[in-house]
């Protein structure tokens, strides 16, 4: 049973320099209790992706052009202002980037814990006093009693983030979008940060989202992963088979990106060249000018989606050959 | 910390409950080390308590009031200062040390008021202006842009003019008003900045993620996080008003006797300077010391609120 079903989602944005197809056409589906990673390089459209189903892409310049998200038997997109408020929050929490700078400064930390449950599970105060009290304890806060009361800059990073993960998770909601939850964090916090997801994630059964640019981090986090670049869904796999069998030149690139320690090259291997400006992409395939394989076909034709395996899917017209390159270098 | 130890979170009791400080609480107490701030809050607390409470204490001491005209026609003169009028009297006789106290409490009145009356329209405009944004932003600006361009002592002294010189209680009433609606322009534009800037970060896309209603966002996260900005213009906004207040009645356009502010007071001292300089001395040394010292307490406030911008 799928939780959320996302189908040809479109989210452009009116820039003066014309149409920036943020997310251009993409679909997917999430099982209930399962999580899917979306990882991508910056601009790939991975955040408004999540924006657009919680419905928070300011407008204008950006709007939803078409496609449904059915969650839980309802189109988010064609909820009213007032019902997709009641599904922020309550039904889908998200967790944000810069724990730095998503507390209100100027609210007390049990204040801004007790607003969600006040708002959507009907709490008085002394409840909602009570709730946020458990919630910082189950997100790890240690002496939470005695720092409930404390205000946002009086906590360090790691640990601002793991009260975003409290809200978030405050009414229990269903699905959990972390959009790169561990970006802004040192590496050690990270770490914490993504066993505390995972935690939470099998205890509660909650689906969960994770939105990163960090191979590493999705790898043994998530179910499912989606590859995205320039607004498209470039491959789509599961966790491990991604990882070992990719089948697109563009996730080869990322993986390869990833630091080995184990490996005797000197140099971290890039991706050559930029992500293309999203406002004039070319003709073709988005990621043809980078792309080390790329033949003449890729430069004229948008490539197709290549069945791979079941629920292995790659965007690219050399697919097929990409798929068992890859098998042969891993055997 | 290892990771299996995440939910082990047995509450020591041991360790007393942290209240938190927030940063408003640090910066009064940055404030407070500012003497010159300090010295000003002192100064403008004794004269607004003595405007305050002073009339009726020297009524009780010695009868006198604002507008008591003694009955004995030699004594409808202005008297230099003595123990009994120790700031003189005025050419009618009356007490200037009441007047002045009582000066005070209209001037400082006028001041606060006026604040206030610009504070709400301000923050109500800028606000919503700063968060909708989009055409409407821009439809409000212009036309503060628009009202900015009139010359906004004609519109007070217009208003004043046309709708002034009823009852005493009136003509004040409507020098709040008019004072107020020319001075949250300013109020407004800051705001606004300030909302603007605030509105794409983080915390603000949160609350909306966590189901928060717009008026709530607005009301809760955005406005307070806009005070301390605000704080200060309104605290040096006192002592503009308080000066503009000073300059309508010394034009005659202000507060009509037998009510007095500083400003009249002034105005009418100020004919007499060559022969009875106290009636222009007391009042002004009063008025200056009142506005001094505000405006210390505004940068002060300042510097407290923004530790960044300090000057040194």
């Amino acid at each position: 049973m799928n939780l959320l079903s996302v189908r040809n989602l479109r989210t452009h944005f009116d820039t003066d320099d014309g149409i920036v197809k943020a997310v251009d056409d993409i679909s997917f589906d999430l099982a209930a209790g399962q999580s899917l990673g979306i990882v991508g390089e910056s601009g790939s459209g991975k955040s408004v992706t999540n924006l657009s189903l919680m419905r928070l892409i300011p407008t204008p310049p950006g709007r939803i052009v078409s496609g449904e998200a059915i969650f839980g038997g309802k189109d988010l997109l064609k909820l009213s202002d007032e019902e997709i408020r009641h599904v922020r929050g309550k039904r889908i929490g998200m967790v944000f980037q810069d724990p730095m700078s998503s507390l209100n400064p100027f609210m007390r930390i049990s204040r801004q814990l007790m607003e969600v449950t006040e708002l959507h599970m009907g709490h008085s105060s002394s409840q909602a006093r009570e709730h946020a009290l458990e919630m910082l304890q189950l997100v790890g806060i240690p002496d939470a009693r005695s720092r409930i009361d404390s205000y946002p800059h009086e906590f360090s990073g790691g640990m601002r983030q793991r009260v975003m993960i409290a809200m978030a998770l405050s009414c229990r909601p269903e699905l959990l979008i972390a959009d790169e939850p561990t970006t802004a964090l040192d590496v050690t916090i990270q770490a914490q940060i993504l066993e505390l997801i995972k935690k939470i994630k099998s205890e509660t059964q909650t689906s969960v989202i994770l939105i990163t640019h960090d191979l590493g981090v999705v790898a043994g986090m998530t179910d499912t992963i989606i590859v995205m670049y320039a607004g498209k869904i470039f491959e789509r796999a599961s966790t491990l088979a991604l990882f070992e069998r990719p089948g697109n030149p563009y996730t080869k690139g990322l993986l390869m990106s990833v630091p080995n320690p184990l490996s005797e090259r000197g140099e971290l291997y890039q991706i050559p060249g930029l992500p293309p400006d999203p406002a004039h992409l070319p003709p073709g395939c988005p990621f043809a000018p980078r792309c080390e394989r790329a033949e003449e076909i890729c430069r004229r034709e948008f490539p197709p989606v290549v069945q791979l395996a079941p629920n292995h899917e790659s965007l690219c017209h050399f697919a097929k050959e990409v798929y068992d390159e890859s098998a042969h270098l891993r055997s | 910390m290892s990771a299996n130890k995440l939910g082990d979170t047995g509450d020591s009791p041991l360790i007393p409950s942290i209240a938190g400080h927030s940063l408003f609480h640090q910066a009064m107490r940055r404030l407070v080390r500012n003497r010159l701030a300090v010295f000003g809050m002192f100064v403008v607390g004794v004269i607004a308590v003595a405007a305050i409470i002073g009339p009726a204490l020297i009524y009780s001491a010695t009868g006198y009031t604002y507008d008591y005209i003694p009955a004995d026609s030699d004594l409808v003169k202005s008297f230099p200062p003595s123990w009994t009028h120790p700031m003189g009297t005025d050419n009618e006789g009356r007490d200037m040390l009441a007047r002045v106290l009582l000066g005070g409490r209209i001037s400082l009145m006028v001041g606060i008021i006026s604040t206030i009356v610009s504070l709400v329209i301000g923050i109500a405009y800028g606000a919503t202006a700063g968060y909708l944004g989009g055409k409407l932003d821009e439809l409000m600006m212009r036309i503060v842009d628009i009202l900015f361009a009139i010359p906004y002592m004609m519109v007070v002294i217009v208003l004043l003019a046309l709708f002034g010189r009823q009852t005493a209680l009136g003509q004040l009433f409507l020098l709040f008003a008019a004072l107020g609606a020319v001075s949250w322009l300013t109020m407004a534009r800051i705001v606004r900045g300030q909302v603007i800037s605030l509105k794409n970060q983080e915390f603000i896309l949160a609350a909306r993620a966590t189901g928060v209603a717009q008026w709530k966002i607005i009301l809760r996260h955005l406005v307070p996080n806009t005070l301390g900005p605000v704080i200060v213009y309104a605290t040096l906004e006192v002592p503009a008003v308080m000066l503009l207040e000073a300059f309508l009645s010394f034009l005659g356009l202000g507060v009509q006797a037998p009510l007095a502010s500083w400003g009249s007071l002034a105005s009418e001292g100020i004919q007499n300077i060559a022969v009875f300089p106290w009636q222009l001395i007391f009042p002004g040394i009063t008025m200056a010391l009142t506005l001094f010292s505000l405006n210390f307490v505004g940068d002060g406030l300042r510097d407290a609120l923004d530790p960044q911008t300090r000057r040194s």
